[in-house]
């Protein structure tokens, strides 16, 4: 039981390394918002349970953490995301496609 | 499993010292508040690793009551983020 | 353990320099947070988890919180 949980939490490890590299090297807010979430929240939903499938009696509690983060972090970076749009940080100059004033145009008509 | 755990300490850390030079260079607010959000659940995965090392069941309530606060705190600065320049 | 320890006082010590040279104080309170919760870590490994818990708790959120409603009552660069 115990080579599944340290295999697992490996797992979880490399994916909160990846998020924190993808902090570093992508060029703009909005991909770094991105990178951070998605990874961060895997890797650390994957090495909390595997913590819990390392030590059997701490399954529940460390159940508890994981959904929780599961919910809040996503909410987090949905608000730093919307934050920036408001306050309008410039999207990098490698960038295609940018819908936002157009999206803005049709809720107002509608 | 001594050298398992010392390999997965190492590489947590060079993510928080990517995170933390994020954080030091960044051009504007928004990219320093996501670079403290990433390390932040960095950080709770480190804290219920560090408990599962020193065999103590009481530690793991310090990671659940940072992860609920810790919401709170950028919750705030996102709204004033959105605001206010 | 002495070099976990070192690695984290060095990057500490980083963030609260920056803290104090940084012009626009939102950024500075950012680097604040991020102090804070290095210190948490530290309590953390010195087998004291009530005091990293308080930590946690008034560092993160409330101190966080409270200068950000501060600084929307006055103004947000410095001279």
């Amino acid at each position: 039981m115990s080579i599944h949980g340290a295999i697992i939490t490996g797992i979880g490890i490399m994916f909160l390394f990846l998020g924190n590299l993808g902090i570093l090297r992508l060029p703009d807010v909005y991909n770094r918002v991105q990178a951070g979430t998605k990874c961060t929240t895997l890797g650390a939903f994957l090495t909390i349970i595997g913590v819990g499938i390392m030590q059997p009696g701490w399954f529940w509690k460390t159940l508890i953490i994981a959904v929780f983060i599961l919910v809040t972090n996503p909410i987090s970076s949905h608000a730093i995301a919307r934050a920036s749009l408001k306050a309008k940080v410039s999207l990098c100059d490698r960038s295609v496609v940018d819908k936002t004033e157009e999206f803005e145009r049709y809720r107002e008509k509608v | 499993m001594n050298t398992i755990v010392i390999i997965f300490l190492a590489v947590i850390g060079a993510g928080i010292l990517l995170g933390v030079l994020r954080m030091l260079i960044g051009p504007t607010s928004s990219d320093r508040a996501v670079a403290v959000d990433t390390i932040t659940t960095t950080v709770v995965a480190l804290l219920v690793l560090l408990g599962f090392i020193f065999q103590r069941y009481v530690y793991l309530d310090v990671s659940l009551v940072y992860s609920v606060l810790s919401f709170v705190g950028l919750v705030a600065l996102a709204r004033f983020l959105e605001r206010g320049i | 353990m002495i070099f976990v320890v070192s690695f984290l006082v060095i990057m500490m010590l980083t963030a609260a320099i920056a803290a104090s040279i940084f012009k626009d104080l939102m950024n500075a309170v950012i680097a604040s947070c991020l102090v804070s919760l290095i210190a948490s870590i530290l309590f953390y490994l010195l087998q004291a988890p009530d005091v990293a818990m308080a930590e946690a708790a008034i560092g993160a959120a409330l101190a966080t919180a409270i200068f950000v409603i501060a600084i929307r009552r006055t103004k947000r660069y410095e001279e």
